[in-house]
């Protein structure tokens, strides 16, 4: 066998094994996740709130964080849709190609995205003193939508900008607007890129636990405003891994695989939702 | 050849930063005619046809002088609103980019965003321009399809459509048929034909034989300067200048 023969099967053989690596690994999370958690997995767990003694071994379930998480993640993903898309918009649309400011916001959004995530939650702490806020699960949202709106701004970015030039082109000449444009053909176009960018981001916000620590607290009662504090998942994943028995430990992977399921859910039903968009989609 | 002109370009000078596309343009296009624009690739032909529309301010480092007056109005005026210029123009481009929506969508996008809401007329709307495209027999049974999932050469009589419907003066072809095949061009060509009756038409090409197809007159470009125009017989029996010659001749292309 010739030399380039040999060093295109070595590449194809290290390409399979990394792409064997980061599926087996969401297996082996899984298969952990459920092993241990399982046996604990009760109805108590999805629908009750932790009865006293819960962290010692009692009855009760984590439906507070439950709840919580999902209030917490869904208002954090609205609002920071609701900053994302005319960042994204404003970048692509408006700001000429070659626009300082446009290179200057992309490098902010890129380096806003590395900032860990308890640095989110002390800013977002200081924001809440400031305003005279308690740990609450309005504090939680501003902080979670911190940390996810660099993620969904530079993934809904990465979409909207492969968007041909030409297309936006043949709506201004029919005498369209920019903003006409930008959301009857733009959004449109990359409507499947978008709700995946807001998946990826509510999936980072459901699964972060530095960033709710200060500003959401927790709670063993389930939210009714947005001034209260709010358990979340993460948290009382922490919080049960970290009790000294046995069963409460056990019972912190049951709350790992509702919080993995609780994930898996969403994605699965926003990709079928996403096939019903694409169907326009001009290639 | 008598004509009332409908564009008319005066000492019009484009600069792409330093680099000067157009210079010191100055011809009038004849209302109601097919005017084809000729000349190389990198002449400058596509820069003319998007300075009517004023397309091109959108692009980077653009600068303008000069006028271009469209019904006597100069549309470079500061104080002209440019949706209202560029919907007297409808364009199409090289390869057909068909909006991502429905074929009836696509049509009535440019009548909604002008006001028209009405269902019947939207309807009526999307009937009468894509049998003005000559399209309406292949598509009336699926006018809530992708408008993607047609033919390239469906897709340009569906922009043509598309244009037709905000009610234009002028049609714009940035050589429209040069993704298309060779019978989807010939329908395309007869499209235009038909239309000069009620459209001026205005089409940059780097066909010769499709400009002798179809020019009434003919504007030659080379390297951003205007070398020759006048009506088409004119430029193709007996150019008067040697480039012009040449060029007709196929010396230089």
């Amino acid at each position: 066998m010739d030399k380039r023969k040999i060093e295109e099967n070595i590449f194809k053989g290290l390409m399979l094994i990394s792409t064997l690596t980061i599926i087996s690994s969401l297996v082996f999370i899984l298969i952990t996740v459920i092993v241990k958690g399982l046996p604990a997995m009760n109805g108590a767990m999805i629908t009750q709130t932790p009865k006293g003694g819960y962290y010692l071994g009692k009855e009760g379930g984590i439906l507070n964080a439950i709840v919580g998480s999902l209030y917490l993640a869904g208002g954090a993903t609205f609002l920071a849709v609701l900053i994302s898309l005319p960042i994204v918009l404003y970048l692509n649309v408006y700001a000429k190609r070659g626009s300082r400011l446009a290179a200057f916001t992309r490098f902010s959004l890129d380096v806003l995205w590395g900032v860990p995530s308890i640095v989110y939650g002390a800013f977002g702490f200081t924001i809440m003193l400031f305003l005279g806020l308690r740990a609450s699960l309005l504090g939680g949202i501003i902080a979670v939508s911190l940390l996810i709106l660099p993620i969904m701004s530079r993934a809904m970015d990465e979409v909207i900008r492969m968007v041909p030039e030409e297309l936006l082109e043949a709506s201004y000449a029919l005498g369209t607007t920019r903003f006409e444009t930008a959301l009857k053909v733009v959004v449109r176009q990359t409507l499947p890129g978008i709700l995946t960018a807001v998946l990826i981001a509510f999936g980072r916000g459901i699964g972060d636990a530095a960033s709710v620590i200060l500003t959401a607290g927790f709670t063993d009662n389930i939210p009714y405003s947005l001034f209260r504090p709010a358990a979340t998942l993460p948290l009382s994943i922490f919080f049960q891994l970290g009790t000294p028995f046995p069963e409460v430990r056990q019972r912190a992977y049951a709350s790992a695989l509702i919080l993995t399921a609780v994930i898996l859910i969403i994605s699965i039903a926003s990709r079928i939702l996403i096939i019903k968009f694409t169907k326009h989609i001009v290639k | 050849m008598e004509f009332k002109t409908h564009i008319s370009v005066k000492n019009l000078n484009v600069f792409y930063g330093n680099e000067q596309a157009l210079k010191n343009i100055t011809v009038d296009i004849p209302g109601k005619k097919i005017t084809v624009i000729i000349g190389p690739s990198g002449c400058g032909k596509t820069t003319l046809l998007k300075s009517f529309n004023r397309l091109i301010d959108s692009v980077d480092g653009v600068r303008v002088s000069g006028r271009v007056l469209v019904d006597g109005e100069d549309i470079f005026d500061p104080k002209v609103e440019v949706t209202q210029i560029r919907k007297k123009m409808g364009l199409l481009f090289q390869k057909p980019y068909p909006l991502p929506m429905s074929i009836y969508d696509n049509v009535t996008y440019g009548p909604k965003i002008h006001g028209m809401n009405n269902k019947k007329e939207l309807d009526k709307i999307v009937e009468h321009y894509l049998k003005q495209a000559s399209l309406w027999d292949e598509v009336k049974d699926k006018l809530h399809q992708p408008a993607s999932k047609l033919s390239l050469g469906q897709q340009q009589r569906l922009c043509l459509a598309r244009g037709l419907a905000v009610e234009p003066e002028i049609i714009l072809g940035d050589e429209p048929t040069s993704a298309l095949d060779p019978k989807s061009s010939q329908r395309i060509e007869q499209r235009f034909l038909e239309l000069k009756k009620e459209y001026t038409i205005v089409i940059v090409t780097h066909i010769l034989r499709q400009a002798r197809r179809l020019a009434d007159y003919v504007v030659f470009l080379y390297l951003g300067e205007l070398i020759e125009h006048g009506p088409a017989e004119d430029i193709f029996e007996n150019p008067k200048r040697e480039m012009t010659k040449e060029y007709i001749k196929g010396i230089i292309s």
